[in-house]
């Protein structure tokens, strides 16, 4: 399907890119994940296990089980500091 | 009727949010505000710029989700945030929470109830300007604590 990822903060400085329109295999947050992962480099690093990287499903929080759905927006940050 | 959230780049004028916020509303018997501003120091080191990010749309919407939350909890009459994005500089305002209410305690409690949850939940991040480059703000866990005594977990700060 068809997703939507956007990346913030210093998680879009590392992997170089607000975002982008993806074709995945993957049904969760969490497959998402690892597929980015998988690919290497600066999204490697950036999104590797162990890391404090939060994650959105339609600009709501959500944890790595939810289910992504066509057309979806998915956003990977680090944790919040605003106020 | 203003919009109860706002995210902006320029500065804003507390007075005035404040007396809009009032206008008209003869219940009102109290009125809480505060305003975050941006420190020259940081960790132990001196901060010359901040940039503020934040996530176009989800930010709205979660801060909107807040401000519902408040009006379950406390009886307040109306609730303002406003949050500033873009470079600033110390002394510079960041953010404003305004809240009426008939009695002081439950606008002093909305504010910071406000506040706590914005802190750990809204999708702002910070990168400052120090001696020694530029470098993203860490979430603190005191803020996961400060909202953990509303019976909300947050585990913002974890790794």
């Amino acid at each position: 399907m068809k997703v939507n990822v956007k990346y913030f903060a210093s998680i879009r400085e590392s992997v170089g890119t607000g975002g982008e329109l993806l074709q995945t295999t993957a049904t969760t947050l969490g497959a998402l994940r690892d597929e980015l992962i998988a690919r290497g480099g600066a999204h490697a690093q950036s999104l590797a296990r162990g890391r404090a990287v939060r994650v959105a499903l339609n600009q709501v929080m959500s944890g790595e089980d939810a289910a992504l759905t066509e057309g979806c927006e998915v956003a990977f940050f680090p944790p919040v500091t605003g106020g | 009727m203003a919009a109860r959230v706002v995210i902006q780049t320029q500065d804003f004028d507390v007075g005035a949010e404040i007396a809009a916020l009032r206008a008209q509303d003869k219940r009102v018997g109290a009125v809480c505000t505060f305003i975050g501003t941006v420190r020259d120091r940081n960790d132990g080191q001196s901060v010359s710029t901040m940039e503020l990010e934040h996530y176009p749309g989800m930010t709205e919407k979660s801060i909107e989700g807040m401000i519902d939350e408040a009006f379950k909890r406390f009886d307040i009459y109306a609730a303002r945030v406003i949050h500033r994005v873009g470079p600033l500089l110390p002394l510079d305002q960041i953010v404003l929470v305004v809240v009426t209410s008939a009695h002081r305690g439950e606008s002093f409690q909305a504010c910071e109830f406000l506040m706590d949850y914005l802190k750990t939940q809204a999708p702002f991040w910070k990168k400052e300007q120090t001696p020694e480059g530029a470098r993203w703000v860490d979430a603190r866990v005191s803020d996961d604590q400060a909202l953990a005594k509303w019976g909300i977990a947050s585990g913002n700060s974890a790794a």
